[in-house]
């Protein structure tokens, strides 16, 4: 172990695999020292594993009714409790870490390229291209989140598709921008020249030389958004516009245990406890990131 | 110079707002439904149809059909709600001061804790004070509102009984009160009601402690990160060498600089107190803007969803640009 750590921290590189694990070793280490962002790793972590072997943790299905067991309060049986249909909280909770993770992977997956290809574009060509569309990420950006999805899933309808459709709409700007001013900072750099000259096109320029430099920076931001987009999809479920039911999503088990606030109170509250710690932990290990990658923020 | 600067500002808001319209335009045509279907139903004969689809101007090129959209939009007629039976420019009208008393109400709650909370944290950097600081801040940033405000009726109004339920007034103190205003604590002083006042409070505080928590939690913040950057400045150390006391240091120097940026900050909070709207409102069953935009969308009524959303982009923008205009007019450097 320690003779892993010496290669790991040597001051003279010998291959390039080694100093390309050594930059991932130094961030791990930097990201080891904050005990928050520790927490955060090991709620995300614990909510992956959830979701992979949700049929094995959860003691029952999500739909499994059973009105002989209506509202029952917690216990050693049902952890949390029941809902009005005798479903087993506990068990529509595990299950519906699947739906929250796929909403969240899915928006990342379609927002950040969009975005990246949006933002070096208009930082790369500049002139008229950045004018267009940087215009069009201010009109996205000049809505709240929740206020353009909830306008996207009218028009599309509801559903947990169109919500996640609607989410990654309002995702990309933020990145876009972002992935823009970190061009700007690099397109007149000596290599980009250099690629150039070697007659490289546009195309290759920005997707081999000049994305990977906004990597970084981008998935700092997609992290931080990553709690933003889950309260939005909470949100819309809450409405009665993500996941329809009988779908266990965590919004929508919120909302249902609205009719039952001075009676059974553990219907709302712990879907709520769910959402506050995947948000929660997305904010802790987005914050830690950030200090990482850039020391200066780290207040 | 200035003037320059202002024309350039007023052309890209106005080129923002025009981008704006064209989007509310298109989420209306990208509808999978029939538009003439939904009002008309699928029960009417050909001619009906034919007739409405004219009136809708959907047989127009959709240039046409977005310079007509344009100028009804200009005019502020957003057409029909469906699902009320009302113009949605006269139920907007109604329901509008609700939201705006509820938000105003919550921005002063989370200024007035969030900002004195913020500059102590900063103040004493690492004390129980500051990470109680950090802490309110990270929950308020990671906690549905929603979620908080079924809490807080669960507490405070269900177990407790320290405040009243949802909705604006008690049941027998509705249509009690002329709308004069539309603002209801306001209305009932100008009558000299007290009774309806003091419900009325009983009703708002929870709702608008709820939607402060989130622009609480984000003020605190800013203002704690503001003022360290303050504070660690050399001139700091020089008006402490004069003699002058911490607090007076905080309050007269440090404090003072960062005005600017918190005026900046509380602009865009209390613009997003917006979208907690609609969520708080489904809650606590508020009869304002925001569950009037839910309850278009859950009719399935474009024409109210679409003014609504294209309001909220109107607010933003124009908070926004007043946010620039303070930050110019307050900040002598950009001048």
């Amino acid at each position: 172990m320690s003779g892993m750590h010496a290669w790991l921290t040597a001051t003279e590189t010998t291959s390039k695999r080694q100093a390309h694990l050594q930059t991932w070793y130094l961030a791990w280490l930097r990201l080891r020292a904050n005990p928050l962002t520790l927490f955060g790793m090991a709620v995300l972590a614990g909510l992956i594993l959830t979701a992979i072997l949700a049929p094995w943790i959860a003691p029952a299905g999500f739909d499994d009714q059973s009105l002989t067991h209506r509202l029952l309060p917690p216990s050693a049986a049902n952890w949390f409790g029941t809902d009005d249909l005798g479903r087993d909280i506990f068990s529509r909770l595990v299950h519906g870490a699947r739906i929250t993770l796929m909403i969240a992977a899915l928006v990342a997956v379609i927002a950040a390229p969009i975005g990246l290809l949006v933002g070096t574009a208009a930082g790369y060509f500049g002139g008229w291209v950045d004018a267009v569309l940087m215009r069009i990420n201010d009109i996205f950006l000049s809505f709240p989140g929740l206020i353009l999805a909830l306008g996207f899933v009218a028009a599309l309808g509801p559903g947990i598709r169109n919500t996640i459709i609607a989410i990654a709409l309002t995702a990309w700007p933020s990145i876009a921008r972002l992935a823009r001013a970190e061009t700007l900072t690099i397109r007149h750099s000596d290599y980009i020249a250099a690629v150039r000259i070697q007659g490289a096109s546009s195309l290759r320029i920005i997707t081999r030389h000049i994305m990977p430099m906004c990597l970084p920076s981008v998935i700092v931001r997609i992290t931080l958004n990553m709690a933003g987009i889950i309260l939005t999809a909470a949100g819309l479920g809450f409405l009665g516009l993500g996941a329809q039911p009988p779908m266990p999503e965590w919004g929508a088990m919120l909302s249902a245990g609205r009719s039952h606030i001075s009676g059974a109170w553990w219907l709302s509250t712990v879907p709520g406890i769910a959402i506050l710690l995947t948000s929660l932990a997305f904010n802790l290990v987005g914050d830690g990131l950030r200090d990482v990658l850039d020391p200066r923020s780290g207040r | 110079m200035r003037l320059s600067r202002v024309a350039r500002g007023a052309g890209s808001v106005l080129a923002t707002m025009l981008g704006l319209l064209a989007l509310t335009f298109f989420m209306g045509r990208m509808l999978p439904n029939d538009p003439v279907i939904a009002v008309i139903g699928d029960h009417a004969d050909q001619a009906t149809y034919d007739m409405v689809y004219h009136q809708l101007g959907l047989d127009k090129p959709l240039t046409t059909q977005f310079l007509l959209y344009l100028g009804a939009m200009l005019r502020g007629d957003f057409g029909n709600a469906l699902f009320t039976g009302h113009r949605v420019a006269s139920d907007l009208a109604r329901a509008f001061p609700a939201t705006i008393e509820l938000a105003t109400i919550a921005i002063v709650i989370g200024v007035g804790l969030g900002v004195p909370l913020g500059v102590a944290a900063a103040v004493f950097r690492n004390s129980p004070i500051d990470y109680l600081a950090r802490c309110l801040g990270l929950i308020g940033a990671s906690a549905p509102t929603f979620w908080l405000g079924i809490m807080g009726l669960m507490v405070f109004y269900a177990s407790l009984g320290w405040v009243a339920g949802p909705g604006r007034l008690d049941v027998s103190f509705i249509d009690s009160i002329e709308p004069h205003t539309g603002f209801l604590l306001i209305d009932a002083l100008i009558e000299g009601d007290m009774d309806v006042f003091w419900n009325a409070v009983d009703h708002i505080i929870l709702p608008a402690s709820i939607l402060a928590a989130g622009s609480m939690a984000t003020i605190s913040r800013l203002t704690r990160s503001f003022m360290l950057e303050q504070l660690s400045q050399e001139y700091i150390v020089t008006a402490r060498a004069k003699g002058l006391s911490k607090w007076a240091v905080i309050r007269r120097h440090a404090f003072r600089n960062i005005l600017v940026q918190l005026v900046t900050i509380i602009a865009l909070a209390y613009a997003f107190l917006l979208e907690g709207a609609v969520l708080t409102e489904t809650v606590f069953a508020w009869p304002g803007f925001g569950r009037y935009l839910t309850a278009g969308l859950l009719a399935g009524d474009m024409n109210a969803v679409l003014a609504c959303v294209l309001i909220v982009g109107v607010i933003f923008i124009g908070l926004n640009m007043v946010a620039d205009l303070l930050y110019t007019w307050l900040d002598p450097r950009t001048r």
